[in-house]
């Protein structure tokens, strides 16, 4: 059918390298979501916040995050910011990039998670003596998570999809760029590239499925 | 850092950049949206085990990043022998991934119709299409196009990765002047403006309308 000898072989022998790489990616997705959810409960409660100072920084991160590509934040992160004289390692732009996009996303649904959380339980918690730091950390933020675990893991999942960004800005350690490095090498793009889309395809799946287990466990309530 | 070597013909540069973007994003949500439709309106006829092939391919399209699903399409084309230029395979790759999405926004929405709404059309005599066309279309609609338009900003987005087949779309239009000006930071703000121009006030509008829709329900 095809006048082309596929070889899979050769494919499957760098297998090694090609799950090193997804190590890499899981490790720069996990990182990026955990400062990401760190940035993005900051954002939420700034943005709703009554000062002007607060809310307008925290506006311009979250609608210039959603309304610009990601490979657009990663080449800000990793070329734009050379003309301040700052050269950022492919690594620390591609987590800085995907960091900041998490941010906005996250920072949105859990505004939303908020948003529906009566406002009785903050005042509750404010007349049992509680401070507004407290009641916040103790009372509103374990609801607020419980609302918005499952958007949150579907974020997971995005954020490990972007990782792949990181190739075009030269990073050759993560999945995308192992599977780059192989492919310039030995010209068997097709193959080597299934076999990343394969492995892809296996961590979504294993990250969905944990957050599914997980939130039965968590969530059994 | 006001003065700046970008001259108005760069900036057309960038415009024809945009246009390409827009193309592109053009024909992969017309497609995207036509697939999505039938792929939809089938996912919630047929029951779970019968659309599983489809659910399982749709789902790859979700779980495999935008750029191997383009390099991949772009190495089986060439492969195959069927010399597409890398505009087309992008529009097909991009319209297969709008695809999928749009499914689920499809089937939300048909199955967001009441069941006895739909019983009650058939019981007056409507038939199937009929039902179709006049109860669920409007209905679902409502539902369907804050998501659909959410959709169609994220395929604008996600389609800057076409610059990985050598697309001159308008990241890759930036990066070009970025190369012979020295100026990274300054164009790729000009960029970005661009994108925000052409996403922000179309989210905007999403927003209102799922705002509006929501409260006269």
């Amino acid at each position: 059918m095809f006048n082309y000898t596929f070889q899979w072989r050769q494919a499957l022998q760098k297998l090694p390298l090609l799950l090193d790489g997804a190590l890499v990616t899981l490790q720069i997705a996990l990182l990026s979501m955990a400062m990401g959810i760190a940035f993005a409960v900051v954002l939420a409660v700034a943005r709703n916040a009554k000062s002007r100072w607060a809310s307008a920084p925290a506006s311009a991160w979250i609608e210039v995050s959603r309304n610009t590509p990601a490979l657009f934040q990663i080449y800000m992160a990793h070329f734009g910011l050379g003309s301040f004289g700052i050269y950022l390692s492919p690594y620390v732009a591609l987590l800085a990039g995907i960091t900041f996009n998490n941010a906005g996303y996250l920072a949105e649904t859990f505004r939303g998670a908020l948003r529906a959380i009566p406002g009785t339980q903050m005042r509750a918690a404010r007349s049992l003596g509680m401070t507004s730091i407290q009641a916040f950390r103790l009372i509103i933020m374990p609801q607020m998570f419980r609302i918005a675990f499952l958007p949150t893991t579907n974020q997971m999942v995005w954020a490990i999809l972007m990782t792949s960004l990181g190739v075009t800005v030269g990073m050759n350690s993560d999945l995308a760029g192992v599977t780059q490095d192989i492919n310039v090498r030995s010209f068997r793009t097709f193959e080597i590239f299934a076999i990343a889309a394969v492995i892809y395809y296996l961590i979504a799946k294993a990250v969905t499925l944990g957050a599914r287990l997980l939130a039965s466990r968590l969530f059994r309530y | 850092m006001f003065d700046t070597a970008l001259t108005l013909s760069d900036l057309m540069f960038l415009i024809k950049g945009a246009g390409m973007t827009l193309a592109v994003t053009f024909f992969a949500v017309t497609g995207g949206t036509l697939l999505g439709l039938l792929f939809g309106v089938v996912r919630a006829q047929v029951s779970v085990w019968a659309a599983l092939p489809l659910i399982f391919v749709l789902d790859v399209f979700r779980s495999v990043p935008l750029l191997i699903q383009l390099v991949l399409a772009n190495a089986f084309q060439a492969i195959a022998g069927l010399n597409m230029p890398p505009f087309v395979t992008s529009c097909i790759v991009l319209a297969l991934y709008t695809s999928a999405y749009c499914t689920e926004i499809v089937r939300g929405a048909i199955e967001a119709v009441p069941t006895v709404t739909r019983r009650a059309a058939r019981s007056l005599g409507l038939t199937w299409g009929q039902d179709m066309r006049f109860i669920v279309f409007p209905m679902a609609l409502r539902v369907a196009l804050p998501s659909w338009i959410g959709l169609t900003l994220g395929v604008m987005k996600d389609s800057a990765l076409v610059l990985w087949l050598g697309l001159i779309e308008l990241l890759r239009s930036g990066q070009i002047l970025v190369t012979r000006l020295q100026e990274p930071m300054f164009i790729l703000i000009v960029v970005g403006a661009i994108y925000f121009v052409m996403s922000f006030p179309i989210a905007r509008l999403g927003g209102q309308l799922e705002k509006r829709w929501r409260e006269n329900d």
